[in-house]
């Protein structure tokens, strides 16, 4: 299904934000907020795990209902699992586009990744 | 022994919270009063995820190191480097940011902080338009309509509305929230919005739109559309109507409008919102400013080169071009070679691109906490945290300076100004040297 994906702050990620390599940082913010009628859509159920993708790249976060949201568009706590599928270039600002980045989101089987885990991939990725 | 030190400043956010009680034995923070979450975690955590040591990387593992080999090693970095960045600097002192510039001067290099990935839309707007702001104490003060647009002071700024803008009793204003009235405006219903007197749903990437249509029917009484980026005309005439008879209003924006399709224009759009209201009324606006010290160095580093943030001393001079300038794209053009992070994470905050680079260079991380950009460097230099165990100066969000208290030791780590001022006269060393020997040659 295809996302407009925003991404922002929240609490609990500024709580978590100097324990960057623990699992709380992870359940913090390895999240992808979503309308529950398209969670049924899609047939997943809070705490399952979702690939998000975009033409930047791909992540797998953890899916989680939110009534605040309006179907169609999906959030997901400011760090490295939003910017994963954050596009390149600022329009000539110094800006990246974190918010209204489209997105596809699909169910998925694979495992999510810790924050450190995630940013040592890209010391090898071409 | 125990302390009880008052009038702390908070450093988290842009708040700058200045009425913080920090009880102290033996030097272990044991209590915070005032604070909020953030707040209190930053005090009472203070010890905790620590980088403990020095540290230099040999192949896949880290080696602790001393102090001066690791400021050695770093040194060598960034006087090999043809092109190096300086980046981070919200999470520290003014007096760290002055030591920078210098430093950024000498090297020939780039500095930028965290504006370019929060504010620096904003930045760019205010230099086109100008910015007709306040102090938070005129917002507790006089403001009887607060309007927060594109932002979620209840997950970000947590004392903002309790302690500057809605609920506080100021001077002309003494009945607090009950003679203020609160609109939100958000892509999402946000916590904020839940409590808000009018909330005003836009779709994704229409603030432009929205506020364009509030100016039209501000100066023009209508406008020709039922609908504009998701809100009814009617909502947008009575927020118009609303702006118009307040006696003192306050736009408050985030990086919901910084981020989004439009990025300055959405700002400068918001400005000249709050220029054409001044017509009417006393209106007011305000960059929701994230880390306690971002606004700090955009006035620094204003003061030292003439510009905010993304300042190239490459050509000897400093030369200022966000889009060209900055941190993102200069990491995405791979147009530096060596990257000096302090104070700041972009290895968590930057998009893929950017970090996928950053991986692949020298780079050099000064920081109390682990960080992922920590996980990713060369040189690792623990410090201090610089609010609690170091003094120094920060700027509130409203450019309103505050001195920060140091209120417990930090035994055997430097500050982030000890260690900059030494990789300063290691590089001067360094550099002086080498003009000795092409002296001889």
């Amino acid at each position: 299904m295809e996302f407009i994906l925003i991404s922002g702050r929240t609490m609990h990620q500024g709580e978590t934000l100097h324990q960057k390599c623990s699992e709380e940082y992870m359940k913090a913010c390895a999240i992808c907020e979503m309308n529950p009628e398209d969670m049924k859509e899609l047939g997943v159920k809070d705490g399952d795990v979702v690939r998000v993708k975009s033409e930047a790249g791909e992540v797998n976060v953890y899916v989680k209902p939110c009534e605040g949201l309006d179907r169609g568009i999906v959030f997901i706590p400011m760090g490295p699992w939003a910017n994963a599928v954050v596009p390149a270039g600022t329009d000539s600002t110094g800006m990246p586009s974190f918010k209204g980045i489209k997105v596809r989101i699909e169910k998925a089987d694979g495992r999510v990744l810790r924050g450190d885990e995630l940013v040592r991939r890209y010391e090898f990725e071409g | 022994m125990s302390l009880r030190v008052k009038d702390v400043v908070c450093p988290f956010c842009g708040c700058l919270c200045d009425d913080i009680v920090v009880y102290v034995e033996n030097d272990e923070i044991k209590e915070v009063e005032n604070a909020c979450k953030f707040g209190a975690h930053r005090f009472l955590a203070v010890k905790k995820h620590r980088i403990k040591a020095p540290m230099v990387r040999e192949g896949q593992e880290f080696k602790e190191v001393s102090y001066d080999e690791a400021i050695k090693r770093a040194v060598e970095i960034l006087t090999k480097a043809k092109k190096p960045l300086l980046y981070g600097f919200s999470s520290t002192s003014c007096e760290v940011h002055e030591v920078a510039i210098e430093l950024a001067e000498l090297l020939g290099a780039v500095i930028d902080n965290t504006a370019s990935v929060c504010h620096g839309p904003s930045v760019l707007a205010v230099q086109e338009v100008g910015y007709p702001s306040v102090t938070l104490g005129e917002v507790k003060n006089r403001a009887d309509l607060v309007i927060y647009w594109a932002c979620n002071p209840m997950h970000a700024h947590p004392r903002h509305m309790s302690r500057y803008s809605l609920f506080p009793r100021g001077m002309f204003t003494d009945k607090g929230k009950l003679e203020r009235f609160l609109v939100v405006v958000d892509v999402r219903r946000t916590e904020t919005a839940e409590i808000a007197d009018l909330f005003v749903k836009v779709k994704p990437g229409y603030d432009f739109e929205v506020l364009n249509a509030l100016r039209t029917i501000l100066n023009k009484g209508d406008i020709p559309h039922e609908e504009i980026g998701g809100v009814k005309k009617e909502t947008l005439m009575e927020l118009a109507e609303r702006m118009k008879n307040c006696q003192f209003g306050i736009l408050f924006f985030g990086v919901g409008l910084t981020m989004s399709r439009g990025k300055h224009r959405n700002i400068a759009e918001a400005i000249k919102l709050v220029r054409d209201l001044n017509r009417y009324t006393k209106f007011s606006i305000m960059a929701m400013r994230g880390h306690y010290n971002v606004t700090g160095f955009n006035e620094v580093s204003s003061w030292e080169t003439g510009y905010p943030f993304a300042v190239d001393f490459t050509r000897g001079y400093p030369w200022y071009n966000p889009g060209e300038t900055d941190a993102n794209s200069l990491l995405q053009s791979k147009d530096v070679d060596a990257v000096l992070v302090i104070a700041s994470d972009p290895a968590a905050h930057f998009p893929r691109e950017s970090v996928r680079y950053l991986a692949k260079i020298p780079l050099i991380v000064i920081d109390p906490f682990e960080s992922l950009t920590s996980r990713i460097a060369d040189i690792v230099i623990p410090s201090k945290v610089v609010g609690i165990e170091a003094e120094g100066s920060a700027y509130r969000m409203d450019a309103v300076p505050l001195r920060l208290k140091k209120v417990i030791e930090a035994k055997g780590l430097l500050s982030d100004l000890e260690i900059m001022e030494r990789i300063l006269e290691g590089v001067k060393r360094k550099l002086s040297s080498k003009s000795e020997i092409a002296v001889k040659m």
